[in-house]
């Protein structure tokens, strides 16, 4: 046996406008972590998505082989019967079924179509226990994190004799030690005689856990670096990512702190469903011009929970608690007055929250704020064209045109339409709800500045972060909440990334 | 410059169903030896359909909110006996009689709306109610008779026409007239369009098709008003149609309105996060869905001159058609009006061709069921390939 597992060749595939990989080449060994990273929109889910027949041989140019055959994929199923599982990005779990039924979706333990429950739990137990996921077989997966929910999948992928494992941006929205503990149980598939791939733009994590690591740039392969013969450091991923040095992770601010905007005190929240769950527990939190403020927290601490109720009640029942703003108290019960009152939340969630994914994208970056280009309920198409083409250019959207659809865009990208919706609905104090998951190196640091700009003209700046560096990097002030309460409160001058840690942790059952 | 063969491919898609409206229409002119396309039949076939267009529009609206309408029906022939009894056993007038009913209809919206934007009531199951009670209040009001006949007024309505300003023998010269300036109108919007899009620098179709387009469009335009002006001339229900399908078209189009409507339908989270303040816009979509009924209630009556306890029978299997062959999409957010005009249309024409050819209800029920999901499977065929 040859000791490449899979080998791709020459890989061209374009879309409609876009070419998005260019003659790309990229191999496999058999038993190494393979990174493969790259700026959004440089090809990566699409590279993966033509490995693993989502995008159907015919489609694309090239040559697949995967343990020395050749393979010519018409979709999913087929890549998976010789042991090829992708795991995208956002979780394909029925969220009403048990981790038992999803383990085995599609690939049922039965007999002639009836389900042998016996051996159904006895395997899902014993991989559960493969993945170290302490959680009952029959545990719903809506109850579940969603760091736990990752572990299932690749249960999933283990219960279908997974050979060659891909992630795509598994820990995108994972806190650190779920992330940790991802990263753990591959490089223990590894010892096993698992491969996998491993997309991210975490170059951390990328650089301890990878074995090579090839980049991508503009849809072509700009060099496989192999990490046993040389120590690869994460500045010399990140210069093969963007082209050039980039020397500073976190641009450079001067902080001017005005006067109090806006100030949430005794603000209580009940779960929508369970309605005698606080979710917001007598919370007091405040934001002055200028300032840019970071919420930190575990994954389920109850901070986008907190945000989306403080935007116009979007989540919860049983709200009470008062708003000011410039010290007067204001009415923000409603999403349109939270709007018109200067406030604005950009979702973590884009798919589901943030865009109209069916819609193009000049569509959803005026989409808050349209009477700003319409005049008397006509909307002026000419205007919108230009003020979006602006934000585009701006923001660096990497897109054909703005008439594009927001479902065909990178999801890096579609992360940027969210953020200039926000920015076009021109608030004064925004709730950005890790506005950086997904997104590049380059690009972060694009929106760093960008959030830097929008201080400097004196807006309050909310910042939820599940990434210390960043809340390190950027903040003026942190606050630290814990299931739903806020535990601490400290200038970034005097945190460290130990101290925020032990307030995140502590108590943690 | 686009290659041909990418402007065909993006073109079928839009131009799709008028090629097949076209192509049907070219069948039924053989089948029935050239009856189809006769200016009497011609203005049946709008008298005919006009109603089923009416309703596609607020239809439409509806679906690309996400959301169906199964009373349209139902309201359209509760209105109707309203209107009847309002004439013919009050002796209210006509024009008040006509107001009234309107609003009738928008309460009706008002009623459907509140249950499903503010109570939360699954549409289906809402106007699947309203179905039934609306079918049963129509008996309730005609005690179960046929109430007419009605005033000259209400029936020209449905079976009046235009007057002509001038007298030319055997031609209806306003028709021609009116029939020029709107195709004036038409091709001095394409220009300012192409020229817009030119300067922001976007892919336009090149010349010699928008050239062709215009042709056929003022062609198709000028054709029907000749037809009809060899006969008695525009319907007074063609102009309003003409009027409510401009209305109907640029509110979708071009307002903030619209825009709303299409983001709720495409992702109605995403859209109320970002200030659309969806149930309100439901509540309207339903008003405005209740409305159209009414107007398309009052035409039925006034064509037959009669309100009966089964009028509309069924009129919502059409007009939910018309707006899936016109290319909207069952899950909301996608749709265009003049697309739910054409599948109008198509429907329209094949009603009245296999009719003529003298086939049953019962395969022409059977036909027509099969050409919608050609239509969709069409549609849906070509958005997979276009991915
Ligand atoms: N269905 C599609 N139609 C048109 N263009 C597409 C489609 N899917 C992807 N693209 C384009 O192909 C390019 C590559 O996209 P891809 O999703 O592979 O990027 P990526 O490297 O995964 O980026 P990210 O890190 O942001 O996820 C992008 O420019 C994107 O806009
Ligand atoms: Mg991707």
């Amino acid at each position: 046996m040859s000791d490449v597992i899979l080998e791709m060749r020459n890989i061209t595939k374009e879309f409609p406008g876009v070419t998005a990989l260019k003659n790309v080449s990229f191999s496999v060994r058999r038993g190494e972590i393979h990174a493969l990273v790259g700026e959004n929109g440089a090809g990566k889910s699409t590279l993966m998505e033509v490995l693993s027949g989502v995008h159907p041989y015919g489609s694309y140019s090239g040559d697949i082989y995967f343990e020395g055959k050749e393979c010519q994929f018409r979709d999913i199923t087929q890549s998976e019967a010789v042991g090829l599982v992708i795991i995208h990005q956002e979780l394909a779990l029925i969220p009403f079924l048990s981790i038992a039924e999803n383990l085995f979706l599609g690939n049922e333990r039965a007999k002639n179509g009836i389900i042998d429950w016996n051996k159904t739990i006895s395997d899902a137990e014993a991989l559960l226990k493969k993945v170290g996921l302490k959680e009952s077989h029959s545990t719903l997966i809506t109850n579940m994190g969603v760091g736990k929910q990752q572990q299932v999948e690749i249960a999933k992928a283990l219960a279908k004799e997974v050979r060659l494992l891909i992630l795509d941006e598994p820990t995108a929205s994972l806190n650190e030690s779920d992330s940790e503990k991802l990263l753990e149980l591959l490089l223990q598939l590894k010892e096993n005689g698992i491969s996998s791939i491993l997309i991210s733009h975490k170059i951390g994590e990328v650089s301890k856990v990878a074995d090579s690591i090839t980049i991508l740039r503009d849809g072509a392969t700009i060099e496989t670096l192999d990490c046993a013969k040389e120590t690869i450091t994460e500045d010399r991923i990140i210069r093969g990512m963007v082209g050039r040095d980039l020397t500073h992770r976190f641009p450079e601010r001067k902080s001017n702190i005005g006067e109090t905007i806006f100030e949430i005190r005794d603000w209580n929240v009940y779960h929508p469903l369970h309605t005698d769950r606080k979710v917001s527990d007598n919370i007091n939190i405040s934001v002055r011009r200028g300032e840019v403020v970071g919420i930190s927290g575990l994954m389920g601490s109850g901070r986008t929970e907190l945000a989306m109720s403080i935007f116009g009640e979007a989540y919860g029942t049983n709200i009470s608690g008062t708003a000011y703003k410039n010290g007067e108290e204001i009415d923000i019960s409603t999403i349109e007055k939270a709007i018109s009152n200067g406030i604005a939340y950009a979702t973590e969630d884009r798919k589901a929250y943030g865009l109209i994914l069916i819609d193009q994208i000049k569509d959803n970056i005026t989409l808050a704020n349209l009477d700003a280009v319409a005049g008397h309920g006509v909307i002026n198409e000419p205007q919108e064209m230009t003020v979006t083409g602006e934000y585009r250019d701006k923001l660096g959207i990497k897109c054909s045109s703005i008439l594009q659809l927001a479902r065909n865009l990178s999801g890096g990208n579609q992360q940027k339409v969210v953020l200039s919706k926000w920015l076009f609905a021109n608030p004064e104090i925004l709730f950005l709800d890790e506005p950086t998951r997904g997104i590049d190196v380059g690009a972060k640091y694009e929106i760093y500045t960008i959030i830097n700009q929008l201080a400097s003209e004196g807006k309050g700046i909310f910042l939820i972060s599940s990434e210390l560096p960043e809340i390190l990097g950027i903040c003026d002030r942190i606050y630290v909440m814990r299931e739903g309460k806020i535990v601490a409160e400290m200038q970034s001058s005097e945190a460290t990334q130990e101290k925020v840690m032990k307030y995140i942790l502590t108590n943690k059952r | 410059m686009k290659t041909l063969a990418s402007l065909f491919k993006k073109n079928i898609r839009e131009y799709g169903m008028l090629i097949a409206l076209v192509m049907i229409m070219v069948f039924f002119q053989w089948k029935t030896g050239g009856i189809l396309m006769k200016p009497i039949n011609i203005t049946n076939l709008v008298l005919q359909n006009s109603y089923i267009i009416i309703m596609a529009l607020g239809m439409l609206i509806v679906i690309v909110a996400g959301w169906i309408d199964l009373s349209v029906g139902s309201v359209a022939a509760v209105i109707g006996a309203v209107a009847a009894v309002l004439m013919v056993r009050l002796d209210v007038n006509w024009v008040v009689t006509f107001m009234i009913s309107l609003l009738a209809g928008a309460l009706i919206g008002a009623f459907q709306g509140y249950w499903i934007a503010y109570a939360k009531i699954p549409a289906f199951i809402v106007t699947l109610a309203g179905m039934l009670v609306f079918r049963g209040l129509t008996l309730v009001i005609l005690n179960g008779e046929a109430v007419g006949p009605f005033p000259v007024g209400f029936q020209k309505l449905s079976s009046g026409f235009i007057p002509d300003f001038f007298n030319y023998d055997g031609l209806h010269l306003t028709t021609i007239v009116i029939g020029g300036l709107l195709s004036i109108i038409l091709i001095f919007m394409d220009i300012k369009n192409r020229k817009n899009q030119q300067k922001y620098g976007f892919d336009v179709t090149p010349f010699y098709f928008f050239i062709i387009k215009n042709i056929v469009i003022t062609g198709a335009i000028m054709g029907l008003c000749f037809l009809m002006a060899s006969y008695k001339g525009l319907p007074n229900v063609l102009v309003i149609l003409v009027i409510l399908i401009a209305f109907y078209g640029f509110i979708t189009s071009k307002t903030t309105l619209g825009r709303r409507i299409y983001a709720m339908g495409g992702n109605e989270k995403a859209a109320r996060l970002s200030g659309v303040n969806s149930p309100r816009l439901l509540f309207y979509t339903f008003v405005n869905m209740g409305v159209l009924s009414a107007l398309a209630g009052m035409i039925v009556a006034a064509r037959l001159n009669v309100a009966t306890p089964k009028a509309g029978d069924g009129f919502e299997l059409d007009v939910i058609a018309a707006c899936y062959i016109g290319g909207a999409s069952a899950s909301g957010g996608i749709g265009k009006i003049i697309g739910a005009v054409v599948g109008a249309f198509l429907i329209g024409v094949m009603n009245n061709g296999m009719s003529i050819l003298g086939i049953g209800i019962d395969w022409q029920q059977a036909i027509k069921g099969l050409v919608l999901l050609l239509a969709v499977y069409f549609d849906v065929y070509n958005k997979n390939k276009s991915i």
